[in-house]
């Protein structure tokens, strides 16, 4: 079992001008971790964020997308893994940190803490599909996965992190919304 | 928005929907994102899956729609999604989060299942038909009901204010379109 902000680390050093989608928990770590104009944490409605990621991906194909989710919101978007299949973007990575738990709304468990989100994303159709348990083997593969052809989808299995600050007014502000999209836009 | 009890759209008549299909592609729509609806199944989305101009993404619920949209207009990318009441409705919270509250420019053309087109929605025997004006009222979003061919004319213009104004709109289609 690995901890998110220590998966996040290792994400981060391999990463330059991506767009990253990121939520709730996942975003708290990740801008604390990584904070850059190409963060994009207003998603507006939970389980949303792959849907985000799908049509920045869509939108700038000759840029990769990183989305952050964690496993409550994919559960509130399971039909996104079929969509994003069909669509089939080749520069959309897909990382589910799974902690068996809605830590951001109480850290009450999921409805079955044994789903096999690998499993849906193979069935669905992505690309390439991995699972991840052990921060080595992810340092050692993040990079091979990051330059997969899309869809790529990865399970990261983490443990509950400790107590996080959710700053809702500094992750949806409309100043970053703005700044990433004039950053998203400009990139060559 | 249209006024209470309808425009146009409560007379008799017929609703083409090649008509309304240039008039999206006139507003520098790309993107056509759906799930089936029966009301505009055969007049829009048939057509628009053949439709070379236009890349239609099926998708699996609605809200997604909301999402995927939103992504595409941080890219300039123009999307229209098309989707039934019932779906609009189900979608309520996302485009209360990212239409609404986050001001993006989500276009929507919603249509209205079982609705008699000789009747203002606001006034159908039908709930979930009756409330839709209300809520998008309620929401602040504007909104413009097409049922007869003459009602066309809004959809580019509410299109284009849409995106100058980076604000959600959303055209009920009020007649199954031929």
């Amino acid at each position: 079992m690995m901890k998110r902000d220590e998966c996040f680390r290792v994400l981060a050093r391999h990463l330059t001008d991506e767009a990253v989608v990121a939520t709730y928990s996942s975003a708290v770590e990740w801008v604390e971790i990584a904070p850059r104009v190409l963060n994009y944490t207003s998603i507006g409605a939970m389980g949303l964020d792959s849907s985000h990621g799908l049509g920045l991906a869509l939108g700038r194909p000759d840029k990769r997308v990183v989305v952050l989710q964690g496993d409550g919101s994919l559960l509130m978007n399971l039909g996104s893994l079929v969509t994003i299949a069909a669509v089939a973007p080749k520069n959309l990575v897909h990382l589910v940190a799974q902690n068996e738990t809605y830590e951001a709304n109480g850290g009450h468990p999921i409805p079955s803490p044994k789903v096999d989100f690998a499993g849906m994303a193979r069935a669905a159709g992505y690309a390439a599909v991995y699972e991840f348990s052990d921060l080595g083997v992810f340092t050692q593969q993040v990079a091979h996965v990051l330059e997969q052809n899309g869809p790529v989808f990865a399970t990261l299995h983490i443990e509950p992190s400790k107590p996080l600050t959710y700053d809702y007014p500094s992750l949806y502000d409309p100043a970053k919304r703005k700044a990433f999209k004039a950053a998203w836009q400009a990139r060559s | 928005m249209d006024t209470p009890g309808g425009s146009a759209s409560a007379t008799s008549g017929a609703l083409d929907g090649g008509g309304i299909i240039a008039a999206i592609k006139a507003s520098g729509i790309e993107y056509v994102l759906s799930v089936p609806d029966i009301v505009t199944s055969s007049g829009l989305l048939r057509p628009i899956a053949d439709d070379r101009e236009l890349r239609l993404i099926r998708v699996c619920k609605e809200d997604e729609c909301i999402g995927i949209a939103s992504g595409l207009s941080y890219c300039d990318k123009r999307a229209l999604i098309l989707i039934q009441h019932t779906g609009f409705l189900d979608s309520i919270n996302a485009i209360r989060g990212i239409a609404v509250e986050y001001k993006q420019p989500i276009c929507m053309m919603v249509g209205l299942l079982q609705h008699d087109p000789e009747l203002a929605p606001r006034i159908s025997p039908r709930y979930g038909v009756r409330i839709m004006e209300p809520i998008l009222d309620d929401m602040g979003i504007a909104h413009h009901l097409i049922s007869v061919d003459a009602d066309v004319a809004k959809i580019q213009p509410a299109i284009e204010k849409a995106y100058a104004a980076s604000e959600p709109v959303a055209f009920l289609i009020g007649r199954s379109p031929t």
